[in-house]
């Protein structure tokens, strides 16, 4: 709904979009304002998530200013066109809202559905709450289609938790947000045909390498142009999101490393701590592409021990924020500088499942009796006893 | 590596190629087999014109057939296969060696309108 009402007054020049279920009430909602004439949207419906991003790729090279949205095996669906979208330089601005992919069907959250798309060249930002998500759909219109970016957005916020919970959001007036996104200037729209290009034309081995290295350029720029728009942005609203959360982590032992709702369990149990004397923390990991690898290294420069909260999975493999966060600190270490060790990783919370604060805190404890165990753990999981000997029955 | 390429600081973002247009692409040397117009057979239905993936029937005044566009034609074959009198018929391009050069080159590349009429 935030999101959907920060479309509302961005009023972009095209939405494609195609009401799947599970996908959101953004796509439902914006259709209403089409229909009662709110915004001057050309709403294309579509047949399937496929075409509907397609579309919007097709809009956006040809010098729309495009968004839309969509969720869990939706979003599966677009894989192919991601990666495309992004190649093309299409700055479009789209509203994720993770929930966990099928199979078995659920439509609650996890964040097994961004994941998979981390390496399509595309932006992610994942939000804390509602207010976030709105800020965020403001800025990002301006960072996706940023000159030096030039590099689509997801705007990630956890599916019912945030998408659907009823919380207040503090809203700019439509003039702001008419002024604060200006106009798109697109850079080479295939609308202007007094000057014609092509785009995606077929690039054997002799470019395609440098093709790709040159797309990287904008990604790489995205941290920086990301924490400018979201200064101006925090010079009217007085909200600032930097890359990376830091929350009571300056003189912190043991942090927690975390992202999207479930943060504010930790921070909770983060306050409860510390007014029992334990010095705990919660970093908050908001930008995953591009990652702010040396933030995170420096705020966890001087912690004892640290653990990763992963709402995904990477079967045979380590969670990926946690193979992130352990990238960043071993570049970090390499340079010289302290490692805390050990870095616990954790999947929580698939399919829906609540984070407690019980078992946030029990985590801490871990942490504080220097636990240390290789493979990475669960919370909140029924395990029985015998293990694999019980498996499958 | 290696060779005359560009950098990648020095090619276009977004896979961006100026002015490029299909106009230039000479798919007719994809072809392994090419169409081959009887003119005096012709009922000039236009099945053939319509139906054609490149554009590649050449039409005169009054929808009359003049010829194929062997540039972009890369004989697939379609307008043969649809054509209700038996106009257009496929032969090997081996048949053509020696004047194939020059039948393809000749034609094209023609800008919009040039094809009609
Ligand atoms: S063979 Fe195919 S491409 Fe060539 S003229 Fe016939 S329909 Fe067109
Ligand atoms: S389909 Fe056959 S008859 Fe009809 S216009 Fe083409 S060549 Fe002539």
């Amino acid at each position: 709904m935030a999101f959907a009402e920060a479309m509302r007054q961005i009023n972009p020049d095209v939405v494609a979009a195609y009401p799947i279920t599970p996908s959101t009430e953004i796509p439902m909602k914006f259709a209403e304002y089409v229909a009662d004439g709110l915004v001057d949207t050309e709403y294309i419906t579509v047949e399937s998530e496929h075409s509907a991003i397609t579309a919007c790729v097709g809009a956006s090279v040809a010098g729309a200013r495009v968004m839309t949205a969509s969720s869990a095996n939706g979003v599966g669906l677009m894989h192919e066109i991601f990666p495309i979208a992004a190649a093309f330089r299409a700055p479009i601005v789209f509203g994720l809202v993770n929930r966990s992919l099928g199979a078995p069907v659920n439509i609650h959250c996890d964040h097994s559905d961004s994941m998979p798309e981390r390496d399509s060249g595309w932006i992610q930002i994942y939000c804390e709450d509602a207010q976030e998500v709105y800020d965020t759909a403001l800025m990002s219109v301006r960072l996706a289609e940023h000159p030096d970016v030039l590099t689509p957005v997801f705007v990630c916020q956890d599916g019912f938790i945030t998408s659907h919970c009823y919380e207040p959001v503090d809203f700019l007036d439509d003039e702001a947000v008419t002024e604060f996104v200006g106009s798109r200037e697109p850079r080479y729209p295939l609308l202007d045909v007094d000057n014609p290009v092509s785009y995606g034309s077929f690039v054997m081995s002799e470019h395609y390498f440098e093709i790709k290295r040159n797309q990287m350029e904008g990604m790489e720029n995205a941290l920086r142009v990301c924490r400018e728009v979201s200064g101006e942005l925090a010079r009217i609203t007085g909200r600032d999101y930097p890359p990376v959360e830091r929350y009571r982590t300056d003189d912190a032992e043991y942090v927690i490393v975390i992202m999207s709702s479930a943060a504010g369990v930790v921070k909770d149990v983060a306050d409860d701590l510390r007014s029992r004397g334990v010095r705990a923390g919660c970093l908050r990991v908001r930008m995953f592409r591009p990652f702010p690898s040396e933030e995170i290294s420096e705020a966890l420069s001087g912690v004892k021990c640290a653990a990763v909260l992963d709402r995904s999975a990477s079967p045979g493999g380590t969670p990926p924020l946690a193979a992130e966060v352990r990238s960043a600190l071993y570049t970090s270490c390499c340079a010289g500088n302290r490692m805390p060790s050990p870095v616990q990783s954790f999947i929580y919370g698939l399919g829906g499942r609540d984070l407690y604060p019980g078992d946030v805190e029990s985590v801490f404890e871990g942490l504080s009796r220097g636990e240390h165990f290789l493979a990475p753990r669960y919370i909140g999981l029924r395990e029985g006893t015998g293990g694999e000997e019980r498996g499958g029955r | 590596m290696s060779g005359g390429g560009l950098c990648w600081q020095d090619v276009l973002p977004g896979t961006v190629t100026l002015g490029a247009s299909s106009q230039s692409v000479e798919t007719g040397l994809w072809r392994s087999v090419r169409p081959v117009l009887d003119a005096g057979k012709c009922v000039s239905c236009l099945r053939c014109w319509a139906q054609c993936p490149d554009a590649s029937i050449l039409t005169g005044d009054g929808g009359s057939v003049l010829g194929i566009n062997m540039f972009f034609c890369k004989g697939c074959g379609i307008c043969a296969q649809i054509c209700p009198v038996g106009a257009i018929s496929i032969r090997p391009e081996s048949d053509f060696q020696g004047e194939a050069v020059s039948s393809g080159r000749g034609v094209g590349p023609l800008k919009v309108g040039e094809l009609v009429g």
